[in-house]
């Protein structure tokens, strides 16, 4: 078992950083022009350090799949991002983000990283303004806040039900800047499928030009990954259809940890799902829950329409069950609460798969034009996809898949244990634990992008000066090669079967057995299923085409290829995790009121895999978690 | 930056010259207009208006250079335009559909060449008077060009009335689109006024054609002028005509 | 329900391309467009044929990915963009032609894929505020009133799909350009470079053959973010002043 250590600066938790970073060290700004950085993905995380890194003078190569670094899936992020400014005077702090945010995530993450974003996350909303990101503002011209799941102060800050655009296109304008300025070569419509570690280091990566077919390398001082979740690899995810786990899981081949892989998020406020063709979920905001009233009618099969069932027949559950935060209550225990009433068959809507969310209170209180106002656009997208209208009707609402909490094991300096390759965003088993807050996420990628990797690169670099490989080092033949024999394989096969229905079966199974709820049986039965489709993908996938032109097929089954290796890995991880936590949720491990019960005592840890080889099962290697500034203690949102 | 490129080269320039062209024919096609109307006031008026127009040839020549320049350069960067706007879609769409463009939007290429054809032809008629060359010798009682009575011969015409009937309408939908056109090219428009001006576009030009259109209508139904028509055309040629003076 | 579609096939940015026909059937009426084409792609495969290439990420109306002109309309008959267009907004037995996003400056990559990049150099030649990281004041440093700001968000909505540019009867850029013109002219942190920016970003769209604004206002009315025409005024006086500035020696 290797040993892996986060590096964690030593000292107060209040001053690891300021310590660290003057303790990092420095390259001066002509030597910087000496080293060149590949950085993968073009999303917050990927486009704020591609920008930071630029300013800064490195030379940088930055590389996204979509058409423009501006499409990258940080777009579609609603709600909002949180930062400690406490502009609303009423008692945020640091600290108390910090808290929060062990808290919600269920401890089981690491205090020194999460102290560290509360730090920074003040001055990325300075940042962000500077760039001309509008966010909300009172009249008085200052910024507004609006409060989010899982904290009891408002330090959200939005830019109307488009925080997520807004944020990636300053990131995005900042990017162009430097592109502008010749500092960053950007690379669209490419993708990387391929990590090239030379003499144990990450020095390169191999693409595929989704134009052309093109399969080239790219060499560089280090390597950074921001390639976003792998909630895909369920099928059906609020999501984009090209998200995908193909660079981690290259990574992880290649000798990177994979870390906490079940952690997964299921969100509380999706729109149900309304048939098989269905290729996607969409998200509400959770911000709705700000206002919004969630409910099931108390009897079983209750098949009335929502205004002809009275006050007293409806189940408000959640303010029910967790009277302090109410329909706030975070999103683990949001979803799983949804997932109760409908197994307990008071779901609503077709098959019984949805709860409402009302508003008809919210708009008494605070008439029509406010809440439009508010959740215009949300009210507005959910017509336009179930064709109701949310003014007159409550919503139905269903939790989907959402966020994942797991991916590449990094130390305190975003480094994976593979020396070289960093890891940044969603791609990385981050700050958020089991369970991530809303509007914490963008917070992390602009953390890590902006003010936490430009530092703590040097560390790696400098020793590194004048060891950059040439693309002509047998290692990039080597795996150029075996891109090309993949490739060509998967063209070859001819088989019957789509590509899409692998992946569509795939995400059931995931979904059914590695959901909201997990038990040893299910995790088990998933683990005899998964290599059987696997098998059956290689022997009998369609894909059309060949390689030299711009094949969406071809695409589409190199990255479902990954994820039937990667679900296998998913449910691996939640068998062993023999407790609840966060959004892990083992049915074994429950209390008496159906709450997740944690095992401190054998599982405060991380969850790192390593692989072994094809045929070989990885080894699960631990880095234990320790809690100094909040105390271990069971999360009550009661 | 200089005049030049932002004029000539800018595509936003190009529309600013447009659009100041256009403007001083619309200022244009407002003044004579209303210089028009006052044929419903009888001979005199207008033919002392006229008198008093001609009797300022400085004036007179500056206006008219004016008119003519802002011309040629609205038709001349309007076809550079089109030429450029052909070609930044050179494979068109094998179906396209308009959701909102206005048929006057589409169709400027079509109304602006008719307007002067009939611009050329107009001049011919009253201001050269080729058309009918007796014109020329028409004075009134005060020995000013007979203006009125040219106007009341040319319109007794169904013909000729029809012609102008006909381009009066083409440039009330010329500028139908180009009123408030050229108030977004010139970047007046703001987000209160904007649907104001389009309307009040409208209704102007409309009311433009009315104006226009009221004077051969007058001629042709009204029976105006034809009293002194035929009055001026019983007199001896010595006294309603310079041709003998 | 059933449809006839007649979809563009080019097999490469340089072959020719033709209108093929094709039948969609048994389409639930609650699928996306994007979602019909899913299906009709399966059948393609399943005959053993090429699937058709489009363009696609979110899915939900915010990435700008898709496209696609559908019976002659940027995006089709909701003002959303395709993959929010749902099919229970044709009829039964409709014929639908789905042709890709045309100009000039948009040239075809394959089927109804095409290369937008000439958006991405329009920004890249100015539509930002150079903000070097580190170097902010506090947020509340800069106060915005609430009316600004609003304006600001309105026109900094564009997901950048290039609808504007495909409707336009002169396949012009100007409400893409527009928009984030007036999204960074509107607010205090967009002063300073505010002339430059104009000036570099319309001599871009200029050069990257985008045709002209002759205020049809086709683009206003398929976008999907709503931009508003009136960023076009905005950006007409912005470039306009910039310039005159520009040649007196002031900007
Ligand atoms: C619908 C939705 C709403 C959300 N709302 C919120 C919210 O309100 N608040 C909040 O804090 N968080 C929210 N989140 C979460 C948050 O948006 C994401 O976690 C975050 O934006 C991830 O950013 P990223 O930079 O890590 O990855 P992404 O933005 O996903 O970027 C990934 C990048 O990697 C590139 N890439 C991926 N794979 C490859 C490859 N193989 N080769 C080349 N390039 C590749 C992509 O092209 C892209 O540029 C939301 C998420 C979703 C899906
Ligand atoms: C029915 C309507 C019209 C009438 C009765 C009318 C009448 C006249 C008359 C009488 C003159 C000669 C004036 C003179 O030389 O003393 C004249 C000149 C002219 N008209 Fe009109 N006109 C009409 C419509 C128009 C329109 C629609 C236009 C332009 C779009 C126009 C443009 C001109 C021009 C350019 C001249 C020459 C002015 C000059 O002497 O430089 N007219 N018109
Ligand atoms: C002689 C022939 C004419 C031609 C060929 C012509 C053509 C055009 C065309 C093609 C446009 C649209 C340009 C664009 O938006 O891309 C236009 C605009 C316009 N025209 Fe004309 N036109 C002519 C005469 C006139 C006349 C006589 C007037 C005024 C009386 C006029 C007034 C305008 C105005 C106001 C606009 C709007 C400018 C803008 O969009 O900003 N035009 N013209
Ligand atoms: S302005 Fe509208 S149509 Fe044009 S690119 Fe932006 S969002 Fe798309
Ligand atoms: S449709 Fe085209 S002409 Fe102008 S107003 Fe829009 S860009
Ligand atoms: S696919 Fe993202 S907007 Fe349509």
């Amino acid at each position: 078992m290797s040993v892996l250590d986060s590096k964690i600066p030593p000292g107060p938790i209040e001053s690891k950083w300021t310590r660290h970073k003057f303790e990092s060290k420095l390259i001066n700004p002509a030597n910087r022009r000496k080293f060149e950085i590949i950085i993968v993905g073009s999303g917050l995380a990927g486009a704020s350090a591609a920008a930071t890194l630029g300013q800064l003078g490195y030379k940088v190569k930055c590389f996204c799949y979509q058409d423009s670094p501006r499409r990258a899936h940080s777009i579609a992020a609603q709600g909002g991002i949180n930062a400690a400014k406490n502009y609303q005077n009423d008692g945020d702090s640091v600290h108390r983000l910090f808290y929060d945010t062990v808290k919600g995530g269920d401890f089981r993450s690491r205090e020194a990283n999460v102290h560290r974003l509360a730090e920074v996350s003040v001055d990325i909303i300075d940042q962000c303004v500077a760039q001309g990101v509008p966010f909300a503002r009172e009249y008085g011209g200052m910024l507004a806040n609006r409060s989010f799941g899982g904290a009891q102060v408002s330090r959200t800050f939005y830019a109307r039900g488009q925080t997520g655009q807004q944020l990636l296109l300053g990131a995005y304008s900042a990017l162009n800047t430097q592109i502008a300025a010749g500092n960053i070569e950007m690379f669209p419509r490419t993708e990387m499928l391929d990590l090239v570690v030379v003499e144990g280091q990450a020095k390169g990566i191999v693409t595929r030009d989704m134009t052309t077919g093109a399969i080239r390398s790219f060499a560089a001082d280090c390597v950074l990954l921001a390639t976003g979740g792998y909630g895909n690899v369920f099928y059906l995810s609020t999501n984009a259809k090209g998200c995908n786990a193909t660079a981690i899981h290259r990574a992880y081949k290649k000798g990177a940890f994979m870390a906490n892989p079940c952690f997964t998020q299921i969100h509380p406020t999706c729109i149900p799902q309304s048939g098989d063709y269905q290729s996607k979920l969409t998200l509400m905001s959770e911000s709705l829950r700000n206002d919004g009233r969630v409910w099931v009618p108390k009897k079983k099969g209750d098949t009335r329409a929502a205004h002809e069932i009275p006050e007293e027949e409806r189940d408000y559950y959640l303010e029910r069950k967790y009277p302090s935060y109410g329909n706030l209550a975070p999103r683990d225990i949001s979803s799983r609460s949804a997932k109760e009433a409908c197994d307990a068959g008071r779901g609503v809507g077709p098959g019984g798969l949805g709860v409402y969310l009302d508003f008809a209170d919210a708009i008494q209180r605070l008439g029509a034009e406010t809440i439009k106002q508010r959740y215009g656009n949300l009210f507005d997208m959910y017509h336009q996809i179930t064709g109701d209208s949310a003014y007159e009707g409550p919503m139905r609402i269903f939790p989907a898949v959402h966020y994942t909490m797991g991916g590449l094991w990094v130390d305190y300096d975003l480094m994976s244990n593979l020396p070289g390759l960093f890891v940044l965003g969603e791609a990385n088993f981050s700050d958020h634990g089991a369970n991530r807050l809303g509007a914490s996420a963008l917070m992390q990628g602009l953390a890590d992008g902006y003010f936490v990797l430009p530092y703590t690169l040097g560390n790696y670099l400098v020793p590194q000066a004048g060891n950059r490989p040439s693309v002509d080092h047998p290692a990039f033949k080597q795996a150029e090669e075996e891109v090309r024999a993949r490739t060509s394989t998967l063209l070859g096969i001819k088989g019957r079967r789509s590509v899409d229905s692998f992946h569509r079966e795939l995400g059931l199974l995931l979904w059914d057995l590695c959901g909201m709820g997990r038990s040893e049986k299910s995790l088990k039965r998933a683990l005899a299923r998964i290599p059987t489709l696997r098998d059956e993908f290689w022997k009998n996938v369609n894909v059309s085409g060949q390689n030299e032109e711009m094949n969406q097929a071809l695409e589409k089954a190199g990255r479902v290829a990954d994820f039937l290796e990667f679900g296998e890995l998913m449910c691996l991880d939640a068998l062993e995790r023999r407790e609840s936590c966060g959004g892990h949720f083992r049915e074994e491990y429950q209390t008496k009121d159906g709450e997740a019960l944690r095992d401190d005592e054998n599982f405060a840890h991380v969850a790192a895999w390593e692989f072994k080889g094809d045929r070989q099962p990885p080894v699960r290697n631990k880095e234990q978690l320790t809690f100094e500034s909040v105390k271990l203690a069971t999360r009550s949102y009661k | 930056m200089n005049l030049f490129t932002f004029f000539w080269k800018s595509s936003i320039g190009k529309k600013w010259l447009v659009a100041i062209t256009g403007l001083i024919w619309v200022g244009y096609v407002i003044g004579h207009l209303l210089g028009n109307l006052q044929v419903f006031l009888g001979p005199e008026p207008i033919n002392e208006y006229a008198a008093f127009l001609h009797s300022i040839p400085v004036g007179l020549w500056i206006a008219r250079i004016v008119l003519i320049a802002a011309l040629v350069l609205h038709i001349v960067l309007t076809i550079k335009l089109t030429v450029e706007n052909r070609a930044a879609r050179p494979e068109r769409y094998q179906k396209r559909a308009y959701v909102q463009a206005t048929l006057a939007s589409r169709t400027m290429m079509l109304s602006g060449p008719l307007v002067l054809a009939f611009i050329i032809f107009h001049l011919l008629h009253f201001t050269t008077r080729d058309i009918n060359r007796d014109y020329r010798t028409w004075v009134d009682g005060a020995g000013n060009t007979d203006v009125y009575r040219m106007l009341i011969a040319g319109f007794s015409s169904p013909l000729i009335s029809g012609f102008y009937a006909l381009a009066v309408v083409l440039l009330c939908i010329h500028l139908s689109h180009g009123f408030s056109s050229l108030a977004q090219t010139l970047g007046i428009n703001s987000k209160k006024t904007m649907s104001l001006l389009s309307t009040g576009g409208r209704i102007l030009s409309v009311l433009v054609a009315i104006g226009y259109l009221s004077v051969p209508a007058a001629v042709l139904f009204g029976g105006m002028g034809k009293a002194y028509k035929t009055e001026r055309e019983r007199l001896p040629v010595a006294i309603n005509s310079t041709a003998n003076q | 329900m059933n449809l006839h579609l007649k979809v563009w096939r080019q097999k490469s940015a340089n072959a020719e391309g033709r209108l093929v026909d094709y039948e969609a059937r048994n389409i639930p009426e609650d699928c996306s467009f994007l979602e019909m084409l899913d299906i009709v792609n399966e059948d393609l495969q399943a005959k053993g044929d090429e699937p058709i290439a489009f363009d696609h990420d979110c899915r939900e109306g915010i990435c700008g990915t898709c496209s696609l002109t559908i019976n002659g309309i940027a995006h089709g008959p909701s003002a959303t963009t395709t993959c929010q267009l749902y099919m229970r907004k044709f009829k039964e037995g409709e014929t639908i032609y789905v042709e890709p996003f045309r100009a000039r400056a948009f040239p075809v990559m394959r089927d109804l894929v095409t290369d937008r990049g000439s958006l991405d150099r329009c920004q890249q030649a100015g539509g930002y505020v150079t903000a070097a990281v580190g170097s902010a004041p506090d947020g509340n440093a800069i106060p915005v009133s609430k009316g600004k700001a609003d304006l600001a968000m309105e026109a900094a909505a564009c997901i950048g799909c290039g609808a504007c540019v495909a409707a336009c009867p002169n396949g012009s850029a100007m409400l893409f350009v527009g928009a984030k013109v007036a999204h960074l002219a509107y607010l205090p942190q967009g002063q300073p470079e505010r002339d430059r920016r104009v000036l570099s970003m319309v001599r871009q769209m200029d050069k990257e053959g985008f045709g002209n604004c002759s205020n049809y206002y086709e683009c206003e009315a398929v976008c999907p973010a709503e931009i508003p025409a009136i960023v076009i005024t905005k950006l007409n006086r912005e470039y306009a002043v910039a310039s005159l500035k520009d040649t007196i020696g002031a900007a």
